[in-house]
């Protein structure tokens, strides 16, 4: 039977795992739908209306996966983890507090009058209420983050009888890794919505839905995501060298390098061997890895050897990186060629189209991955240098944590299979049913007759 | 800020967990409740009924998240405690929230047929989740023991609170809706109550019984006066809101909404006459207020956040109320 500590460890990458795929989505995707609204306010253009319609229908599913995970996320530092609010709770606590209290509650309440208060209060009111909830998760995340980002890069307090002071909130709020993280995971949750609205998009023109809103999604998604792409590679790196800087092991670990060294490689691909503390059949570029953290191809970058039983384990950080890169590699190409094709011809290829079905969740799998090396990179601790992960868990029985867990695994299964499957029924039923009909009670009364774009049926 | 010494802080942290507890139960307990008793008979019945709760229901949810981190971030300690015994039932409460919140959302975009399924999901999850907290209240009374006899009070709880959430979810119901599906919420409302009232007699009695403090607290001048008064004031709810409930339907809908500020009444009596016998106890019995609270810097901080954001979060929430006033009519989503 395992333990307590490993089988919490494992519910609560579980629990954080479901619950990131959401907010990942909602973030993005609630700027996407003001973005619509904002467009339909200012041209009158029902195209927008209906790219909204649609979207919307998306982001209430989601945000409902959104809530209810959450709801448990924040049980879980009370049933599994006690030593982590025990110790750093006088940190923690306020910055939780505070993102209950300046986002979850704005976003939960305008999220009711942004789904279903269209014809209750004023327009301009609706649109506000959609800003509001793209606001709400925006705060959100940014709370999350500092704590988050302080657990790795911890400053602005100081230890008293072993528990945890605040000194200096601004230090503890941008905390050195905070303003990288924070960038990134926003990049991140843009780029994973730009893949999913054009994944979406292609299936329905690829079952024929010749309707016009579609075709801008698929647009806007596309042109997005060949801007924010490398501007993601860029972040990345610079993220990087500031883990370098306080955090080496986690660097160590990422490149694979076992042994300090002067002009290390940079391995693309290796089978990382704790045993023998090598890479096996590593495929390399010469002094890369040195030229990339440290602008010098002889500078030196140490090596797991300096750290040990206090380096986290290789191989998970290892892969999740270059999973990571590796995705964000392939949307930077298939971003541009898609954008370049679109300038040139106006449309896509059904191969192209499927190219970019397959592509619709890969965002979900690099930020997956990208939290797996920031999380797992930071083991053996807890709170980096502070508090290690085994002295904050639970006593409560491996069987009931067992328990649970299995629970939740069989319930989350479930549910994704569920969420994805319907998006793309949704998707389907689009291609048939008009999102935003002309004739419907409670339009504007100085909307146009007909879409000009297309003529009667946009 | 001297004058706001850590006793006090602990005091208010402690009285702003009590009240996001209780705004949470009247909440929450509304739409549970309607989860609760949806009338799986009548499918533009349960369309309605769940419409009614459509725009509010997340945002009830927030006042549990805001209670537990209250707890959590306040009486960091205590939350550990509680949480520690609570761990399954904690578990089975959110499974249940999980199933209904995501029910709620898949039954509107799903294929028609499966529609059912969902709704019987999200009536489950509503159960479990009541049922859940009400064990979990119950284990609470009882000192956080499991033994034989804790454990059948604790079903016990579960059943009354179950019972109170749908007779609230019901009184919301005679406010939102009109005609049959309101004669419907009408009936169910007055058995829910009479369950209800019940359930309070019997917890009234045990809990007493089980705990020396509170039968202490209970009996002793001059606070005996005032939990003299919280069961007659609770009692006479009852009575009028039943004489009340046998008169409606009126004329252009005149007191539609008394059920519903009824049942607010008595949860707010039975939950001060709760949480007074409990003072100054966070964990029964083992730890109060003033040992569990955290440094006085950190509770500062949030009381300064909360003292400018909570009458914000108020004024919003009367917008949105105010926007979906009225009774409920087909939800449509944009
Ligand atoms: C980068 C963003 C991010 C990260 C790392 C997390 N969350 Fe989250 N969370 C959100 C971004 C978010 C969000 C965008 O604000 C959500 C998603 C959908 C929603 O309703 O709000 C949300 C919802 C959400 C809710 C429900 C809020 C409501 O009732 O409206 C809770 C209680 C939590 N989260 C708690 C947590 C905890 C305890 C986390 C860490 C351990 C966590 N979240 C990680
Ligand atoms: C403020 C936000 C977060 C907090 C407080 C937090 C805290 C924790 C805790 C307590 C653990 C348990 C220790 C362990 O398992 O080794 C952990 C591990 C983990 N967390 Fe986070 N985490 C946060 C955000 C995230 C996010 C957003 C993800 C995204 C997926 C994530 C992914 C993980 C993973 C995968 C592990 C397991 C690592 C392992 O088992 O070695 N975390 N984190
Ligand atoms: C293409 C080049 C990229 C580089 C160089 C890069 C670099 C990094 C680095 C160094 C970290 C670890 C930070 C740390 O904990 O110390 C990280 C984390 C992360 N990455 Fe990337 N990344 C890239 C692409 C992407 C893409 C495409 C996504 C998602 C769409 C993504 C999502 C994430 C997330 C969610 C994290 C965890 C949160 C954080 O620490 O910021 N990354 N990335």
């Amino acid at each position: 039977m395992l333990d307590t500590l490993i089988l919490s460890r494992i519910q609560f990458a579980a629990n954080i795992s479901f619950h990131i795929l959401f907010p990942t989505i909602t973030i993005a995707l609630g700027w996407l739908l003001f973005y619509f609204k904002l467009r339909f306010d200012f041209s009158q253009h029902p195209v927008w209306m209906r790219a909204y319609r649609f979207w919307v229908k998306v982001f209430a599913l989601t945000f409902a996966l959104g809530v209810v995970s959450g709801i448990t996320m924040s049980f879980q530092f009370g049933t599994n983890w006690p030593g982590f609010m025990e110790t750093i709770g006088n940190i923690a606590g306020p910055l939780l507090a505070y993102e209950i209290l300046t986002a979850f509650f704005l976003e939960a309440t305008m999220l009711g009058i942004m789904l279903f208060g269209f014809h209750k209060v004023p327009r301009w009111a609706h649109t506000l209420a959609t800003f509001l909830v793209a606001l709400g998760t925006t705060f959100s995340a940014f709370w999350i983050l500092v704590l988050n980002s302080w657990m790795q890069t911890p400053a602005g307090f100081e230890m008293r009888d072993g528990v945890v002071h605040a000194t200096d909130w601004f230090a503890i709020i941008f905390n050195p890794s905070f303003p990288y993280r924070f960038m990134h995971m926003l990049l991140a949750s843009a780029l994973t919505v730009c893949f999913l609205v054009a994944g979406i998009s292609a299936y329905r023109l690829l079952r024929g839905d010749n309707k016009k809103a579609p075709k801008l999604t698929l647009k806007t998604a596309l042109f997005t995501a060949a801007i924010l792409a490398p501007t993601q590679a860029l972040v990345g790196d610079f993220h990087g060298l500031n883990t370098l800087e306080h955090q080496p092991q986690k660097i160590a670990a990422m490149e694979g390098i076992w042994h300090t060294e002067k002009g290390a490689p940079l391995v693309l691909f290796a089978i990382p061997d704790a045993e023998t503390q090598q890479n096996r059949f590593a495929i390399e570029i010469p002094k890369l890895a040195s030229l990339i953290l440290t602008h010098d191809p002889n500078g030196e970058l140490k090596g797991l050897n300096e750290f040990v039983g206090e380096h986290p384990p290789v191989a998970p950080v290892f892969y999740s990186f270059r999973v990571m890169v590796g995705i964000g590699m392939l949307m930077l190409l298939v971003a541009w060629w898609s954008s370049i094709k679109l300038v040139r011809h106006k449309t896509l290829t059904p191969l192209h189209l499927k190219l970019l079905i397959g592509m619709t969740f890969s965002g979900w799998i690099a930020t997956l991955a990208g939290w797996y090396v920031t999380e797992i990179g930071r083991q053996p601790y807890l709170v980096y240098g502070l508090l290690k992960t085994r002295d904050a868990v639970t006593t409560v029985p491996s069987e009931h944590v067992a328990l649970t867990l299995g629970l939740y695994l069989v319930l989350y299964a479930v549910l994704l299979v569920l969420y994805i499957k319907t998006l793309f029924w949704l998707a389907k039923r689009a291609v048939e049913v008009e999102e935003y009909d002309l004739t419907m009670p409670g339009l504007p009364e100085n909307a146009p007759a007909t879409d000009k774009a297309t003529g009667a049926s946009a | 800020m001297n004058w706001l010494t850590a006793e006090h802080l602990a005091l208010v942290f402690g009285g702003l967990t009590a009240l996001s507890i209780l705004l949470y139960a009247i909440l929450d307990g509304y739409d549970l409740g309607v989860g609760i008793t949806l009338p799986m008979g009548n499918e533009a019945w349960r369309d309605t009924a769940i419409a009614s709760i459509g725009p509010f229901w997340d945002a009830n949810e927030t006042w549990l998240v805001l209670a537990v981190g209250l707890l959590l971030v306040a009486f960091p300690a205590a939350h550990s405690a509680i949480l520690h015994a609570l761990y399954l039932p904690t578990a089975m409460l959110l499974i249940g929230l999980i199933l209904r919140g995501v029910a709620f959302d898949f039954r509107a975009k799903v294929k028609t047929q499966r529609k059912v399924y969902w709704d019987y999901t999200f009536k489950a999850g509503s159960l479990l989740a009541t049922f859940s907290q009400g064990f979990m209240l119950g284990i609470y009374v009882m000192g956080l023991q499991y033994h034989t006899g804790s454990i059948i009070f604790a079903c016990f709880s579960g059943l009354c609170v179950t019972a109170a959430y749908a007779m609230i979810g019901n009184a919301w119901l005679i406010g939102k809706t009109s005609g049959e599906l309101q004669l419907h919420a009408i009936k169910h409302c007055k058995i829910a109550g009479v369950l209800t009232l019940s359930g309070i007699l019997a917890v009234s009695l045990i809990n007493p019984m089980v705990n020396a403090n509170v039968l202490q607290v209970w009996t002793e001048p001059p606070l005996a006066y005032f939990f003299a008064a919280i069961p007659l004031l609770c009692f006479a709810m009852f009575v009028i809101g039943y004489l009340a409930l046998k008169r409606l339907p009126l004329p252009k809908d005149a007191g539609a909404w008394l059920p519903f500020a009824i049942c607010n009444v008595i949860f707010i009596s039975s939950f001060i006459g709760l949480a007074l016998s409990f003072y100054p106890f966070v964990v029964p019995n083992q730890m109060t207020l003033y040992q569990a609270a955290s440094s006085r810097e950190s509770l500062l901080i949030i009381f300064f956040g909360a003292v400018v954001v909570i009458p914000v979060i108020a004024a919003y929430t009367a917008v949105a109320y105010y926007a979906f006033r009225g009774k409920a009519d087909g939800l449509k989503y944009y």
